[in-house]
C-alpha cells in the first residue's frame, strides 16, 4: 500500500503540443514535445500542414509556367529557388545563358541571401525572447533589400525574375546605383549590428554551447549550407561545385567549430559581409550583352534528367528533373534544404530545457513551404 | 495599541476630516492614480518601444494615439468571456481578482508627498515585501485553474522566480534600512538627503534585478515568454479577466517603480517642482527603464534566471549588507558622501568580481 506521501512525490513526464499554432514555429510545424519538468526528453515532429503538392503540380505546367510555383517553395528566398530550378532546366536542355545574365543572377542571388539571413538571425533572436528588437533592425534592411527587389522585377516577395536561359527583365537603370549605394550602408548596419549582439552575455549564455549538431551527425544528415558550416564542414557549393559564374569571384567560407546556435548565429552574419563581398565585385563587372539567351517559349528538353543545385541561402537546394521530351517535366523531385535540415532537430535538442528548444529550432532557419512543398 | 488610538495615529495631525473621510479620500486617490498610472504605462511602452524598434507604435486613436489604452481597454471589456471546459471555474474565476489586490494595498504605504499617504506604517517596507508577492498565489491559481499545460509552465516559473528573488531583494531593502534606522516608508523618504542609489549603489542594483524579475519584466519575463508558451499563465483567459491580468502586469511595474522612487531616488524630494510631480517623475523615469532594458536584452533561461539569484544576487546582497552594517556601526556620524564613494568603489568591485566568478552554464540534461 502506498502511503500518500509517496504519490505525492511521483512525477512523470508530459507530453505537451506544440504548434501548429504557436508563436515559435514558423508556420505551421508542429511538435509533439515531451517534457520532464522544463526538460526535454523527445519530440516528435509532425508536419504536412502546409502541403499543396507542388512537385505534383509541377508536372501539369510547361518549364517555364514552374517558375512561380517554386517562388511558393521557401518564400523567404524566392530568388533563390528560382535560380536552382532554372539551373537544372538548363541543364536538360542545355541551354548556355550569356554573361550578362549569369551577371545579374548572382547578384541577385547574393542580395536574397542577405534578405534571408535578416530574417533568420531576426527570429532566431526573437525567439531568444529579444522581443523584436533586433528583428525590427533587420527587417527594415531587408525592405529595403526588398524595395530593390520591387525596381527590378516588380515583385517584393516572390519575385519570379529568373528565366530558362537568363532573367526575365534587363536591370533598370536606376537599379545597380541604388544597390551600390546600398551596399556600404548595410556594410555599416551589420558591424553596428554585430557590435550590440556578438558580445551580449544573455545571448551567449543562451546560444553558446546550446544544441550542438555534432559534425558527424551533421554529414550523417545531409546536412548543408550554414548550418553545416557552423559545425565544421566547409562545403559550399559556389566554390565545391561553381553554377553560374561564382569561379570569377573572390570569397571566403566562413566556418564554426562548435556548431552550437551561437556559431550558427555568427556564420550567418559573416555570410552575409561575404554576399555583399560578391555583390560589390559582381557591381563592377556586369558586361554588357544580351540578359536572356534565345529560348523558344515552350521548351521540349531531350528525354532525359537532370540535377541541379545550388548553394541556397539555406544550404544545398536541388531539382532533379527528368523529360519524356514533353512540354511539362516527367517528374520534378525537390531537395529541400529545410525539410532535411531539419531531420537533426531531434539530436540536437534533446536535453535541454523548452526553452532552449525554441532557440535551437530558430537557429535551423527553416520555411514551412519548402518543408511541406 | 488598540484599533481606535492606531487609526487616530494613522491620520495626519492637520488633516481636517475624520479618519474614514481620510481612508476614503486615500482609497479614491489609490485606485485613480494606479489605474491612470498604468494608462500612462500603457502608452509608455509601447509608443517607447515602438521608438526604439523602428516603428511608430499605436498613433491612430486620439492624438498620438494617446487614447489608444481606453480604446484597448473598451474593446476587451466587451470581449466574450471563455472559461475552458476543463478548467477549474472557481479557481480560475477567483485568480485575477487575487493577483490584482495586493498591487493596490502596496500603494497604502507609498508616500506621495510629505504626509500624503494612507496610513504611514512604521514596518512599512516589511509590508511591502509581505504583500507584493501575494500576487503570486493569483498567478499560480490561474496557471492551474486554466487546465493548460502552457499556463502551468508559466506559473511553475513564476513561483520559482518569486521564491528565489525574494531573498536578494530583502537583503538589498535591508541595507537601507541599517542607513535609516526605521522600516516606515515616510521616516526612510525623510532620511534621504543624499538619494540612497548613491549611498547604496549595489543594493540599488540587486533590488532593481530582483524587482524585474519578480514582476516578469524583461529579460526575466519567463512567465509570459511568448515565444515559448504562447501567453504563460493567462494563455486561457479572455475578456475582463485577460484585462485584469493586464492591468495587474502593469500596476506592478508601476508599484514597483514607486517603491523604488520611494527606497532609492528619495522619494516624492526635489527642488522647484511640487513635490506629488516629483514623484510621478521619478516613477515613470524608473518605468521608462524597465522598458528600455524589455525592448534591448534577449531573455534569460529558467536554470540561468536561478543561477543568478543563488549564485550573484544573493552573495552581492550579503556583501552589500555586511560593508552597509561595518559603516553604520563603526563611522556612525561622518557625513554620508563618504559613505557614497565607499559604496560605489565596493559595487564596482562586486560586481567586477562576481561577473568573472559567475557564468551561467550550459544547462544539457543526460537523458
Amino acid at each position: 500500500m502506498t502511503t500518500t506521501q509517496e504519490i505525492s512525490l511521483q512525477t512523470e513526464p508530459f507530453v505537451l503540443n506544440m504548434g501548429p499554432l504557436h508563436p515559435s514555429t514558423h508556420g505551421v510545424y508542429r511538435m509533439r514535445v515531451t517534457l520532464d519538468g522544463e526538460v526535454v526528453l523527445d519530440i516528435e515532429p509532425m508536419f504536412g500542414y502546409l502541403h499543396r503538392g507542388i512537385e505534383k503540380l509541377m508536372e501539369e505546367r510547361t518549364y517555364t509556367g514552374c517558375i512561380p510555383l517554386t517562388d511558393r517553395l521557401d518564400y523567404a528566398s524566392a530568388m533563390g529557388n528560382n535560380l536552382a530550378y532554372c539551373v537544372a532546366v538548363e541543364k536538360l536542355a542545355k541551354i548556355r545563358v550569356p554573361e550578362r545574365g549569369e551577371y545579374i543572377r548572382v547578384i541577385t542571388a547574393e542580395m536574397i541571401r542577405i534578405a534571408n539571413h535578416c530574417l533568420a538571425v531576426g527570429s532566431m533572436l526573437n525567439d531568444a525572447g529579444a522581443l523584436g528588437t533586433p528583428f525590427f533592425y533587420l527587417w527594415n534592411e531587408r525592405e529595403k533589400l526588398y524595395d530593390l527587389f520591387e525596381m527590378l522585377c516588380g515583385q517584393r516577395v516572390l519575385h519570379n525574375y529568373i528565366r530558362i536561359g537568363g532573367v526575365s527583365q534587363d536591370l533598370p537603370d536606376e537599379f545597380l546605383p541604388a544597390l551600390e549605394k546600398f551596399v556600404p550602408q548595410l556594410h555599416k548596419f551589420i558591424n553596428e549590428f554585430e557590435f550590440f549582439l556578438k558580445q551580449n552575455e544573455i545571448l551567449i549564455a543562451r546560444a553558446q554551447g546550446v544544441g550542438v549538431l555534432p559534425k558527424d551527425v551533421a554529414l550523417n544528415c545531409g546536412i548543408s549550407g550554414p548550418l553545416a558550416r557552423a559545425s565544421g564542414i566547409k562545403r559550399d557549393l559556389r566554390k565545391d561545385d561553381p553554377y553560374s559564374v561564382y569561379d570569377r569571384f573572390e570569397f571566403d567560407i566562413p566556418t564554426a567549430e562548435n556548431g552550437d546556435c551561437y556559431d550558427r548565429y555568427r556564420v550567418r552574419m559573416e555570410e552575409m559581409k561575404q554576399s555583399l563581398h560578391i555583390i560589390d565585385q559582381a557591381i563592377k563587372k556586369v558586361p554588357g550583352g544580351p540578359f536572356r539567351a534565345k529560348v523558344p517559349q515552350i521548351i521540349r528538353p531531350p528525354a532525359g534528367e537532370a540535377y541541379g543545385h545550388i548553394e541556397g541561402p539555406k544550404g544545398e537546394l536541388g531539382f532533379y528533373l527528368v523529360s519524356d521530351n514533353s512540354i511539362a517535366p516527367y517528374r520534378c523531385h525537390i531537395r529541400s534544404t529545410s525539410f532535411i535540415n531539419l531531420t537533426a532537430l531531434r539530436q540536437m535538442v534533446k536535453g535541454w530545457k523548452i526553452a532552449d528548444l525554441i532557440v535551437i529550432f530558430g537557429s535551423i532557419d527553416i520555411t514551412m513551404g519548402e518543408v511541406d512543398r | 495599541m488598540n484599533a481606535v488610538s492606531y487609526a487616530a495615529q494613522a491620520v495626519p495631525a492637520d488633516w481636517p476630516g475624520g479618519y474614514w473621510w481620510h481612508w476614503l479620500f486615500y482609497t479614491v486617490v489609490i485606485i485613480v492614480f494606479v489605474l491612470v498610472m498604468v494608462m500612462g504605462a500603457i502608452y509608455i511602452e509601447r509608443r517607447g518601444m515602438g521608438r526604439m524598434q523602428l516603428r511608430y507604435g499605436p498613433n491612430r486613436t486620439g492624438p498620438f494615439g494617446l487614447l489608444q489604452p481606453v480604446a484597448d481597454a473598451l474593446k476587451v471589456l466587451l470581449k466574450e468571456n471563455i472559461v475552458p471546459n476543463v478548467a477549474d471555474k472557481i479557481v480560475h474565476w477567483l485568480a485575477p481578482v487575487i493577483a490584482f489586490t495586493p498591487v493596490l494595498l502596496i500603494f497604502a504605504v507609498i508616500p506621495f508627498q510629505n504626509g500624503a499617504l494612507l496610513t504611514d506604517l512604521n514596518i512599512g517596507i516589511l509590508f511591502i515585501v509581505a504583500v507584493s508577492s501575494i500576487s503570486t498565489v493569483g498567478v499560480f491559481m490561474a496557471g492551474w485553474g486554466s487546465g493548460n499545460k502552457y499556463s502551468l509552465l508559466g506559473a511553475m516559473r513564476n513561483v520559482a522566480a518569486v521564491v528565489s528573488y525574494e531573498i536578494p531583494m530583502v537583503l538589498a531593502i535591508i541595507g537601507v534600512v541599517i542607513f535609516t534606522g526605521s522600516l516606515s516608508t515616510g521616516a526612510i523618504v525623510d532620511a534621504q538627503d543624499i538619494p540612497f542609489i548613491l549611498v547604496q549603489p549595489l543594493g540599488f542594483l540587486i533590488f532593481f534585478i530582483a524587482a524585474s524579475a519578480e514582476i516578469n519584466r524583461s529579460p526575466f519575463d519567463l512567465m509570459e515568454a511568448d515565444s515559448e508558451l504562447t501567453a504563460g499563465f493567462h494563455t486561457e483567459y479572455s475578456g475582463m479577466k485577460f484585462a485584469m491580468f493586464y492591468l495587474v502586469e502593469y500596476a506592478e511595474a508601476i508599484a514597483m517603480s514607486a517603491i523604488i522612487t520611494t527606497i532609492f531616488l528619495s522619494g516624492w524630494r526635489g527642488p522647484w517642482l511640487p513635490p506629488w510631480l516629483w514623484f510621478i517623475i521619478k516613477t515613470i523615469i524608473v518605468f521608462f527603464v524597465m522598458v528600455w532594458t524589455r525592448a534591448t536584452l534577449p531573455r534569460v533561461r529558467i536554470d540561468q534566471l536561478m543561477a543568478l539569484a543563488w549564485k550573484f544576487l544573493f552573495p552581492a546582497a550579503v556583501i552589500n549588507l555586511f560593508v552597509s552594517a561595518i559603516e553604520v556601526l563603526v563611522w556612525p556620524d561622518i557625513s554620508q558622501w563618504i559613505f557614497v564613494g565607499v559604496n560605489i568603489a565596493v559595487a564596482v568591485i562586486a560586481i567586477g568580481v562576481g561577473t568573472k566568478m559567475f557564468k551561467p552554464g550550459w544547462g544539457k540534461v543526460a537523458v
